[in-house]
């Protein structure tokens, strides 16, 4: 899993294809065991970018403050602290003295600078350095806007995870999710979104509808959500560029549950009809509408495979609440729940390996995976009120919403957590209020 | 002033139920219609008559369900029952009905098993001869619960159909 490929150099990265060193790069080298389940974090030297200018040499610490923050984050990296560097920056610029780096442990050095362009725009660049091989791992630079520095720090976060992992990155991503305050009688529920890191905050909605189980689009900078606009709980999409929302198709009953299919261009949810749910597609293009189950029982949420070729989804059916999985055309429906309790919620991993899932039993709650024909089952984490788990783009990183009992005067918190595919590293992720109904978005493009 | 008043119904009430034999509310269970109205304005001051304050007295403004059940009991059949009268009784009276759960599911399944219960109730009133156009659903499922508190009396009070005079 360390033989990464350096092909992740988008339209505006410039490789640093010279290094300052010679040589061939190594093969044999640094990387992280990330298959195991719990992970020593790699000792990293992460120093702050360089720069000429006192405004610049700010945004070379924050830059570097991003990166720290993001990969020791993941729980895979320990960031080393400043005061332990011996190098010092100045003759860190004319290359590294590898032996100071091994003296204070440190496994990977990184470095970089921040240089104004006459235009206006940004220069960051940055270099990944293996200290006991003692070869450049990476370097690439970036131009960009000075308000765009901390997303460029996400996107070389991103790149040095992936070298040292082999696995894609998930830093240069958003979360939409529900912003909650006031009692739990009269929730007042508003759609939020922000960076992976809790960074550029901010809400959609006002708070005047009920809100509920917002979803990222895979393709376009939309989220289709529940709300109870006008007290009718429909379907909606919000585009996050306009700011506009729109109503989903026009069905006599409550429209739920709302997922993208994998290619961005379906809506799959479901449609209580005579108090009956079952589940419909509507194409985004030409409004048209699929029905997938026909069955008296609940026959809710809805989630595609990455290849759009099954969907996972929530029934009482066989006379409690499971998991099952169904063709895209609605055949070959099978259960895949079996252990004891009930089950909810299945979203299938981007990687397409596992659905995650809610699992109640025994009075508690569970966020759990198993693989999509059901075997394999592990638990990642559980609690009073665990629930609604969503994936990093990645496959490898988890978020979900944690909710407390009620204390004496009736009153709950709920807050959105990430955790380890392993079940380690478990995090809250801090929001300005009560958070639920967490959504990853994909890599940001 | 709302405590005498409340007093006042309930005397009402009282003779109203002994003025009735078992036998004449055997033959109304078994049939299904009810041919005294289940409600008057008692005194001057008293509810609107078909005003929700008229209905959560006169018949009761919810119906409880068993944990992840959406089916009727005996005491939601005979509040129903009430209830089908009552809007016979206010033939301009439209109502909603509301389904909530408590919050041991998850939420998009309780948002369908609120629907259930909501639809529920409803398709018993139709059957007792309500029109089904004066009846709408409308399921919040774990959002709105009415009594605070995680423990099985709160979740008890909060698995219900609310009944909401438009």
């Amino acid at each position: 899993m360390n033989n990464s490929a350096t092909s992740f150099v988008s339209a505006v990265a410039l490789a640093l294809a010279v290094a300052l060193g010679s040589g061939v790069p190594a093969r044999a080298e640094l990387n992280v065991d990330i298959t195991q389940g719990f992970v020593e974090p790699l000792p990293v030297a992460i120093t702050d970018f360089y720069a000429e200018t006192l405004e610049e040499s700010k945004t070379g610490k924050d830059l570097a403050g991003v990166i720290s923050a993001d990969l020791e984050r993941s729980g895979l990296f320990r960031p080393i602290d400043h005061g332990a560097f011996i190098q010092d920056a100045a003759s860190l610029r004319k290359g590294p003295r590898f032996s100071d780096w091994r003296l204070i442990n440190a496994q990977a050095l990184i470095q970089g600078s921040v240089e104004m362009q006459p235009d206006g725009r940004l220069r960051v660049n940055f270099r990944l350095w293996d200290v006991f091989a003692e070869q450049q791992m990476t370097g690439l630079a970036y131009f960009t806007t000075p308000s765009n520095w901390r997303r460029v720090a996400h996107i070389v976060a991103d790149v040095i995870y992936k070298r040292l992992t082999g696995e894609d990155g998930y830093f240069d991503t958003r979360l939409v999710y529900v912003a909650e305050s006031g009692p739990q009688n009269r929730r007042v529920k508003r759609l939020g979104i922000m960076d992976q890191d809790g960074e550029n905050h901010r809400f959609l909605t006002a708070g005047n509808e009920l809100v509920l189980t917002p979803r990222f689009s895979p393709t376009t900078q939309e989220i289709t959500y529940l709300s109870y606009i006008g007290e009718i709980p429909r379907v909606y999409l919000f585009n996050l560029n306009t700011g506009q929302q729109e109503v989903l198709g026009d069905f006599p009953g409550m429209t739920f549950a709302p997922r993208f299919s994998p290619d961005g261009n379906k809506v799959i949810m479901s449609l209580a009809d005579d108090g009956n749910s079952e589940i419909f597609t509507m194409d985004l293009r030409t409004r048209g509408v699929k029905r997938l189950t026909s069955h008296p029982a609940i026959d809710t949420s809805p989630s595609y495979s990455p290849d759009g070729r099954r969907i996972a989804f929530n029934s009482d059916r066989g006379g409690s609440q499971q998991l099952y999985v169904m063709d895209s055309d609605g055949g070959n429906v099978r259960r895949i729940s079996f252990n004891q309790g009930r089950y909810a919620t299945p979203v299938w991993s981007p990687r397409g390996d596992l659905v995650a899932f809610t699992r109640m039993s025994n009075g508690e709650f569970y966020i759990g995976v198993m693989r999509p024909d059901g075997s394999g089952e592990r638990m990642l984490t559980k609690g009073f009120l665990v629930e609604g788990p969503t994936w990093a783009p990645n496959g490898r990183v988890l978020s979900y919403f944690r909710q407390t009992p009620a204390d004496s005067r009736g009153r709950v918190t709920s807050k959105v957590y990430t955790i380890d595919l392993t079940g380690f590293n478990e995090r809250e992720l801090a929001t300005p209020i009560d958070a639920s109904d967490p959504a990853w978005s994909p890599l940001i493009p | 002033m709302r405590f005498k008043l409340l007093t006042l119904f309930a005397a009402a009430l009282l003779v109203a139920a002994c003025e009735t034999s078992p036998e004449e509310t055997a033959a109304v269970d078994t049939s299904g219609v009810v041919e005294q109205p289940a409600a008057q304005p008692v005194s001057p001051g008293g509810p609107t008559p078909g005003s929700q304050e008229d209905l959560l007295l006169n018949v009761g403004d919810r119906v409880f369900f068993a944990f992840d059940r959406s089916d009727l009991n005996s005491d939601s059949r005979a509040t129903l029952e009430k209830l089908a009268s009552w809007m016979t009784t206010y033939q301009n009276v439209t109502i909603t009905i509301e389904g909530h759960c408590d919050e041991r599911g998850t939420r998009e399944y309780n948002l369908a098993l609120g629907e259930r219960r909501s639809d529920a109730a409803r398709d018993y009133l139709v059957a007792l001869g309500v029109d089904g156009g004066r009846v709408t659903t409308i399921s919040y499922g774990k959002e709105r619960p009415a009594v605070l508190g995680s423990n099985e009396d709160a979740w008890a009070q909060n698995r219900r159909d609310v009944f909401v005079v438009n």
